[in-house]
């Protein structure tokens, strides 16, 4: 029999605000144990949550960016569960009306494109960390991160396999940087995904037991999971036994699912309303405001670049993999740069250059009129690309002053036509094998030829006329 | 609603704890009297009439994204029943 995997996801984001969703305690990472706590978000008898209003924003920019409908009266709920990572013993979450639901987004795989409905987006807090000491039998609990703001966004089980949930993921981190809602580190668990998986015979409808995975901390471990975890299900229905409805945890390690100690009637939250965080109503006008501040995405941004500039796909996917690299490009067209050599530049140097120093884009000083002035420099004959480069790598990381570095070290390109052509006269007489060389034929010895005389006059001379003036001396 | 003795025990569950029998005994009268109450409540006719989940007439109630020092950590774990100086302790609880 043939199966289909069935899949949904369930999102959770921490948002990039400075403060905790219900009081006014630092986000930061890290931080000595318990240092960024209050009596609100350690759970103190009495203490009154109340609502940031960034929080507020981002979970309804997000909402609009995924197409949702924005709940126009929300309110949060208490999920009740003793778990000693939750000092109050309820999360307060929104179950009954979330901020936003019924979205879609478009995804791209190369099977082919889908539509992934979203089902619901939700605002709640984060739980503390549980580090168990092992020499003391003791679980030591650290609250810095209890009460971080977290949007979840559930989606329908429209996946039917893991390159969907990738693109999906990869589609969706890309949205969230764009608004600038949160940084979507994995490694920092700011983007953590919980995968419900179930499998059914080809061509049915109705939906199989399914399975709900944790843990999983990278795109890697997310395909690995969802594949060894369809086949555990193929395997058991094949085999004539069950599947259990059941949480599971992924071990990167061993490469394998295991069910977790299932916590008896663990799944009966008893949700309430929560009686300290008055509703929230929002206006028309306040959702028109966000409506009209919305960034433009990355997928239009690629759209445009493609239609405005005609750059290949390929271009137009690099230069908008990062907000701050499209607004770099966008800059430089601004200045009158050649919208290729601008995405030339942004490709290769400037993420050459970010990379080598393990940066952010956002968090480089190079500023559009640094680098569009080199670019006009190369473009008008005053400075050869190589030597274009070495200015770049010079004024990456200071946003130096571009004409004051080449004035400083004299680096302007020789446009001194004699001067060319008396050196290059010097170096064939100088190598009279290579000139031998490229009369047989050798087409090869030119290269060696343009290179003695580039670094005769220090790199400074125009490669192109440099070859021309080989050339016609070597024909004579 | 009838209180039963398996509707306490799964209660006690969910809530971590332990009753004696005749606690138990004495719960679930005292439970099936609370719940009672809420029976005379269920009397009114509520058709058409909207839930209300807060009482008082307020919405919106909003802060915005300042940070504030934080609460000095020894008088945070001075509230719990143990702690190590830098974090708070409880009895094994990871898996
Ligand atoms: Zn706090």
């Amino acid at each position: 029999m043939t199966w289909e995997t069935v899949i949904g996801l369930e999102t959770h984001v921490e948002l990039a605000t400075r403060t905790k969703i219900f009081c006014s305690c630092t986000t930061r990472f890290g931080g000595a144990p318990n240092t960024h706590c209050c009596p609100v978000c350690t759970g103190m008898p009495g203490a009154l949550p109340v609502l940031s209003r960034a929080v507020l924003d981002y979970a309804v920019k997000t909402g609009l960016a995924l197409g949702c409908s924005i709940t126009r009266y929300s309110k949060f709920d208490r999920k009740n569960y003793f778990y000693p990572d939750l000092p109050k013993a309820y999360q307060i979450s929104q179950l009954y009306l979330p901020i936003a639901r019924d979205g879609a987004v478009d995804i791209r795989t190369p099977a082919g494109d889908r539509t992934i409905r979203i089902h619901e987006l939700h605002m709640e807090e984060d739980a503390g960390k549980l580090v168990h000491d092992p020499w003391t039998d003791r679980t030591q609990i650290d609250l810095n991160r209890c009460g971080v703001p977290l949007i979840e966004i559930v989606t329908e089980p429209d996946f039917r396999t893991a390159d969907e949930v990738i693109a999906y993921l990869e589609k969706l981190r890309e949205t969230l940087r764009y608004l600038g809602v949160s940084d979507c580190k994995m490694q920092e668990g700011s983007l953590r995904c919980d995968v419900n998986l179930s499998v059914r015979p080809m061509g049915s409808t109705g939906l199989g037991v399914r399975t709900e995975m944790k843990n999983l901390n990278s795109f890697k471990a997310i395909a690995r999971a969802i594949a060894h975890e369809a086949d555990r299900q193929i395997e058991l229905i094949e085999e004539g036994k069950r599947v259990i409805q059941e949480t599971r945890r992924w071990d990167e390690n061993k490469d394998a699912t295991y069910a977790m100690r299932s916590k008896e009637d663990a799944q009966d939250y008893r949700y309430f309303p929560e009686p300290d965080l008055p509703p929230i109503e929002l206006s028309e006008g306040y959702l028109e405001s966000l409506r009209a501040a919305q960034p433009e995405l990355a997928e239009a941004k690629r759209e445009r670049y493609r239609r405005m500039y005609g750059l290949p796909e390929y271009d137009c996917r690099m230069i908008t993999s990062d907000r701050a690299l499209a607004e770099l490009f966008e800059g430089l067209v601004e200045l009158g740069a050649p919208p290729k050599q601008g995405a030339n530049w942004i490709m290769g140097e400037v993420l050459g250059a970010l990379s080598a120093r393990g940066k952010e884009p956002k968090d480089m000083a190079l500023t559009p009129p640094t680098l569009a002035r080199l670019i006009a420099l190369v473009g008008e004959g005053r400075l050869n690309r190589n030597t274009a480069v070495k200015v770049f790598e010079a004024v990456f990381d200071t946003d130096g002053d571009v004409d004051a570095h080449i004035r400083e070290h004299g680096l302007e390109q020789l446009n001194d036509d004699a001067l060319v052509r008396e050196t290059a006269a010097r170096v064939l007489a100088a190598d009279p094998r290579s000139v031998a060389d490229y009369r047989a034929g050798k087409e090869k010895a030119l290269g060696a030829l343009v290179g003695q005389v580039m670094r005769e006059l220090k790199g400074r001379a125009d490669p192109r006329a440099v070859n021309a003036v080989l050339r016609e001396l070597l024909a004579q | 609603m009838k209180i039963t003795t398996e509707l306490v025990d799964h209660i006690c569950g969910l809530s971590c704890l332990e009753l004696q029998t005749e606690e138990k005994q004495d719960m679930t009268a005292q439970l099936e009297q609370i719940v009672a109450y809420m029976d005379v409540l269920n009397e009114l006719d509520t058709t058409g009439i909207e839930p209300m989940s807060h009482v008082f007439p307020l919405k919106n109630v909003l802060r915005e994204d300042e940070e504030l020092p934080s609460q000095d950590r020894a008088e945070l774990l001075a509230c719990a029943p143990a702690s190590d100086g830098e974090a708070f302790l409880v009895p094994k609880a990871v898996e």
